[in-house]
């Protein structure tokens, strides 16, 4: 989800331990999700049809990321949550640690076929599909259109600075990208030494001119200010800020870079079938054709596609023609590279 | 009372002397004990923590426990024996059952990037028993198993306490001979960042001091309404949120702002300048979140000073400079030293504002860790940070009070 910023995490473990420490709800099955106008969607959705349905009672909470809270809720004993919808580095994480019960698709209505790639997984069933993008403001750039990020690294044709997120997640891709490596063969690469110093290399092109943000309401802003011409974006941001404030902003497909959420089952969770029940029930592609309308996520059933509208469609990184050109996030590669590859961007933004 | 009287005798007395002096011992006891239980739940345990963690990680040792009990008999000659690796095997196929690997991986991962693979990779394909023996089936399985790094850090971090995370924090490391050394240049980060996060301080300590002195004087030295005025000006910005004000300088700064606009229109410059998302954005927002810790001490100093002692000087023939430099300017020292200490201490440590108008290059000790704290879940050297930003604050006081004096000086 990717929501905020990071400099939120304080906040957010306090909120945390105090979910942790809420009352155990007497509740049948117990939900966190990322809250705010997203969860309010879901509800009407998900959570309530799916109680209706059933005739029982969801209690919701919210769930702010990081692992450690959900490691705490599992290892002490009864968790108070049963379903949370997770991030990909936590569900790998948390499976790895056993915190989730194994996803038995015998108990859904669906195969692990009927889901986009990377969405079926061992230990959890993907929802929701969010996308990094290059987006521009296009009352800015009238003529010509970026439309990869060869064009990003373009500072000829389109002068002015550029946005993006600081570290090296994400950015070491681009760089790969904008340097001729074919979108498929991206992380290969940057699983070589020879791939991470050819990524630093490119980007030592656009050094200067670089604008790095950290929060993920930064770069709409920077875009509407004119602080940098184009940036690197969530797909979400940029639909939501269209519709709310009338911007218009612009997203690249090319070379965009998608993860999934996830829902898992907490181990500990007394009905898992009911569990199993409901995640079904969220996986309906009519239903999750409908989650667009409130909040630009992609749904993660191959056939949710069909029940989206044309317009509705072209803003979502699951369309088949935005999904062809996109890659997917490569979780495993940057759990274990984060801290090498983020130590190393330091080196090199402070040399 | 019939006891109380004339009749009371020596040793009874004194047993009720005793009473009434530990009553009075209990309440004053019970009247701290608030706000004692707090410091030591809120301040001094989570303290003694991040001290522990620094130094002290039972993962591998909890994960790997017929490793951790055999590995210590490798001498670093050669390969391990077969019942080291034996022992590796058996762990990892009884941790890959009941999912234990993930401590242990994550853990080794933080010292060589990649130990996750090698954990999970090679657990996922043993058999239960070798065709010719452990050592030849872990080798194949993952060629790392034979690398003297790879082995080297697995036989320190089965042991729980670690320099580990203190040495890499000063850009430190132990050779395979166990010897410390510097890392190489190329690998080196923390210690650039001490010095980054030391000079953004001091910078903004010394911008605050030359921009808070004569505010602070002139507080001290007019009187009446403009006073208040001024002093309502000083006290707003503690009024508002800090990520206001950041965002506020950002409206003020960047290159369509205000502070641009208004000097392309005066022709101060031809193009916009770039005032923000580098060092000199960080720097003059930090300055201004912090000049009120600046200016309060200072002018708790001033306003004590009698202004007869500058008449004075000047009665006996000195310039107001003179008299400013050698008679005003040594009793405000006591604010000085407050006020640069108060600023320094908590510029040292600050994180929202570089994060948010700084640029890649301008990112604080805090920042990382934050970063490892929340992102990548290594609180070892999260921790070892933290007791070096620790260490750095103490020195600071330690070197001020030897020079100034604790008790003289004016915080407010």
């Amino acid at each position: 989800m990717r929501k905020a910023a990071k400099t939120s995490a304080l906040v957010a473990s306090t909120a945390l331990a105090a979910g942790a420490l809420a009352t155990p709800a007497l509740a049948d099955l117990t939900i966190a999700s990322w809250g705010g106008s997203f969860q309010d969607a879901q509800r009407l959705l998900y959570f309530a049809p799916f109680a209706e349905e059933r005739g029982i009672t969801i209690t919701e909470d919210d769930f702010v990321g990081g692992i450690g809270g959900l490691r705490a809720q599992v290892t002490g004993g009864a968790p108070t949550w049963n379903i949370v919808q997770v991030e990909a580095e936590e569900l790998i994480l948390g499976c790895e640690e056993g915190l989730f019960v194994p996803i038995d698709y015998s108990l859904l209505d669906y195969g692990e076929d009927d889901f986009i790639d990377g969405a079926a997984t061992e230990c959890g069933v993907g929802t929701i599909v969010w996308s990094k993008v290059l987006g521009y403001d296009a009352d800015r750039i009238t003529g010509e259109t970026p439309g990869n990020w060869a064009d990003f690294w373009d500072l000829e044709t389109w002068p002015g600075q550029r946005g993006l997120r600081r570290g090296a997640q994400y950015n070491l891709e681009f760089a790969l990208m904008a340097d001729g490596v074919p979108a498929g063969e991206v992380y290969d690469m940057l699983r070589t030494a020879e791939g991470v110093d050819r990524a630093f290399a490119k980007l030592d092109e656009i050094r200067d001119h670089v604008t790095w943000w950290e929060a993920g309401a930064q770069p709409l802003q920077m875009m509407a200010s004119g602080e940098v011409t184009m940036t690197s974006v969530y797909n979400g941001r940029v639909t939501g800020s269209n519709r709310a404030e009338g911007t218009n902003f612009a997203m690249v497909w090319d070379g965009s870079i998608y993860a999934i959420d996830s829902w898992v089952i907490l181990e500990g969770t007394p009905d898992v079938e009911l569990a199993h029940a409901f995640i079904s029930f969220a996986s309906h592609p009519e239903r999750q054709a409908r989650l667009p309308d409130y909040i630009a996520y992609g749904a993660t059933h191959v056939d949710a596609d069909q029940f989206i509208s044309e317009d509705m469609a072209a803003h979502l990184p699951t369309t088949p023609a935005n999904l062809d050109v996109a890659i997917e996030f490569d979780t495993e590669f940057w759990v274990e590279n984060i801290e090498a590859l983020t130590e190393r961007f330091d080196r090199w933004a402070a040399r | 009372m019939t006891t109380s009287g004339p009749t009371v005798t020596g040793p009874e007395l004194r047993a009720r002397l005793r009473r009434s002096q530990r009553r009075t011992v209990l309440v004053s006891l019970g009247l701290v004990a608030p706000v004692v239980l707090f410091l030591i739940l809120f301040f001094v345990v989570p303290i003694v923590q991040m001290l522990t963690m620094s130094v002290h990680d039972r993962s591998v040792a909890e994960g790997m426990p017929r490793t951790a009990a055999v590995i210590g008999t490798w001498d670093r000659d050669g390969l391990p024996a077969e019942e080291v690796y034996a022992a590796i095997a058996q762990d990892l196929i009884a941790g890959q059952q009941a999912r234990a690997l993930a401590g242990p991986a994550r853990r080794l991962n933080q010292e060589i990037a990649g130990y996750r693979t090698v954990i999970f990779g090679t657990a996922r394909g043993l058999p239960d028993a070798p065709a010719n023996g452990w050592r030849e089936t872990l080798i194949e399985a993952d060629e790392r198993w034979a690398d003297p790094a790879h082995l080297v850090v697995l036989q320190r971090a089965v042991n729980p306490l670690t320099d580990y995370f203190m040495l890499y924090a000063l850009d430190l490391e132990r050779d395979l001979q166990d010897s410390i050394r510097l890392q190489d240049p190329d690998q080196r980060l923390f210690l650039g960042l001490i010095q980054r996060t030391l000079t953004i301080a001091v910078t903004v300590t010394l911008v605050c001091l030359l921009m808070g002195y004569p505010v602070a004087y002139l507080l001290a030295n007019i009187g009446g309404s403009l006073r208040y005025v001024l002093l309502v000006l000083v006290l707003l910005p503690f009024w508002t949120s800090l990520l206001v004000r950041t965002a506020g300088w950002i409206v003020v700064l960047q290159t369509e702002g205000i502070a641009n606009t208004a000097m392309l229109w005066t022709g101060v410059t031809s193009e916009p300048i770039r005032m923000i998302y580098n060092r000199f954005g960080t720097v003059v927002v930090m300055s201004q979140v912090l000049l009120p810790f600046m200016i309060l001490p200072l002018y708790a100093v001033m306003s004590g000073i009698s202004h007869w002692h500058m008449r004075a000087a000047q009665s006996l023939g000195a310039s107001f400079p003179t008299a400013f430099r050698r008679v005003y300017m040594p009793q405000t020292m006591p604010g000085v030293a407050a006020g640069t200490l108060l600023v320094f201490m908590l510029s040292i440590g600050y994180y929202i504002t570089p994060a948010l108008v700084g640029g890649s290059g301008d990112q604080m000790l805090s920042y990382f860790i934050a970063f490892y704290a929340t992102e990548t879940v290594n609180w070892g050297l999260a921790a070892a940070l933290g007791t070096v930003l620790m260490v750095i604050v103490l020195t600071m006081f330690l070197v001020y009070s030897w020079f100034f004096g604790v008790d003289r000086m004016k915080l407010s």
